[in-house]
């Protein structure tokens, strides 16, 4: 689709024929090729081609990433709400096969780009590529890219992103960096999100999801956060506005 | 888990690998594995199995090597090995703060090719 945007991405296959290495013969006549090239390498230049797009726009975009339910469209939309006025933000949502996660974005006045993930599990380099293209990019300050709800594959894929998020909701247990170290090392940042029922879950400890995550050699924040009352969004909306401002 | 994903990813790989050298068939692929890498050994294994019928790795044996955690303590300065892919803590030390030096790959290391046409070996240079 590079083609008819004229941005050109590198062609599905055309790095490979460059990323064989030395020769040999092994015992059994076959020759042996050298190859050294990441299994999700043709990912990652799509990835790379992404954040090409974003960076001639100067627009910074943030991953986030989460279990089903834990509320990245509601912290979108409180998200929203509190920056109008002062940042451009757009949103693509991969969250669900439906209109409604875009629907519930484009209410708050914000252009949303929803990708028909059908029953895929995770968003790729590519599927987010085709997004761009369908958003205007120009006077955007951020992009937010609401992934499918999965611990698992999400992780494995660069989108282009400039930031992962994750977030832990206060009901889903302060276990789940353990269980799921491959996402959690990802994260640039921690919400624990619907802070608003840590109070009320007495099994949900905020300092044992930090400790889970130290264990993974993550020094990322981790911090509480309430779309539903308000708690810890100045944290967040600083944090994004210094991620804007570079 | 998208390992069926990274299958179909490595054999577009492969192919083109093959390709390149003008070799009709691919009898062996060599990948690196690490536990952080998000794929699952076995799961890889099946998924491999139904991601090369018809193609030119169809009767290819896959053979994974499996890599083992290591850490690079920031603090001490210790290089070895993690206990978990959940606790990648420093060996000597015990702190959090350390560097992965093995664990995540997740790499097409090598690729046996047979029936190539003289000819073309080479060729694509
Ligand atoms: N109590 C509480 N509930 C929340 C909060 N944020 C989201 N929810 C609820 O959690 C459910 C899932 O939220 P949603 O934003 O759709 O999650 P997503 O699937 O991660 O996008 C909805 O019923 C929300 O009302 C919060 O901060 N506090
Ligand atoms: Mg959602
Ligand atoms: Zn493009
Ligand atoms: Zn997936
Ligand atoms: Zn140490």
């Amino acid at each position: 689709m590079c083609e008819s945007c004229g941005c050109n991405v590198t062609s599905g296959n055309a790095h490979l024929v460059e990323a064989d290495g030395p020769l040999a013969r092994t015992a059994d006549g076959s020759t042996a090729v050298e190859v050294l090239e990441g299994l999700l390498a043709a990912n990652d230049r799509a990835a790379a081609h992404n954040r090409a797009h974003l960076a001639r726009h100067g627009v910074v975009a943030v991953n986030l990433m989460s279990a089903p339910g834990s509320g990245k469209t509601a912290l979108l939309e409180a998200t929203i709400e509190a920056l109008a006025g002062e940042l451009a933000i757009a949103v693509i949502e991969g969250d669900l096969a439906t209109e409604r996660d875009a629907t519930r974005i484009r209410a708050r006045g914000v252009p949303a780009v929803q990708i028909a993930t059908g029953s895929a599990c995770h968003l790729d380099a590519h599927l987010v590529h085709e997004a761009l293209h369908r958003l205007d990019l120009e006077g955007l300050d951020l992009l937010f890219i609401e992934n499918v709800g999965n611990l698992v594959c999400p992780a494995g894929f660069d989108l282009g992103q400039h930031r992962s998020v994750v977030l832990l909701s206060a009901t889903e247990g302060d276990d789940k960096p353990a269980k799921y170290p491959v996402m959690f090392r990802a994260a640039d940042l921690v919400l624990l999100s619907k802070a608003d029922l840590i109070p009320v879950l007495d099994d949900f400890d905020p300092a044992a999801a930090e400790r889970h995550l130290r264990a993974l050699a993550s020094g990322a924040p981790v911090w509480p956060v309430s779309a539903r009352t308000g708690e810890g969004m100045e944290r967040w909306l600083g944090w994004l506005r210094a991620l804007v401002r570079g | 888990m998208h390992e069926l994903t990274v299958c179909r990813a490595l054999i577009g790989q492969v192919e083109a690998v093959a390709r390149a050298h003008g070799a009709r068939t691919v009898t062996r692929i060599e990948l690196r594995v690490g536990p952080l890498s998000g794929v699952v050994p076995e799961l890889l294994r099946e998924a491999f199995a139904l991601a090369r019928a018809g193609t030119v790795a169809e009767g290819a044996e896959l053979r994974l090597v499996e890599v083992p955690l290591e850490v690079e303590c920031e603090s001490c300065g210790t290089r070895g090995p993690a206990a978990a892919p959940n606790r990648l803590l420093c060996p000597a030390c015990g702190g959090w703060r350390t560097r992965l030096v093995s664990g995540d790959e997740l790499l097409l290391v090598r690729v046996a090719l047979a029936g190539i046409t003289p000819a073309e070996e080479g060729a694509h240079v």
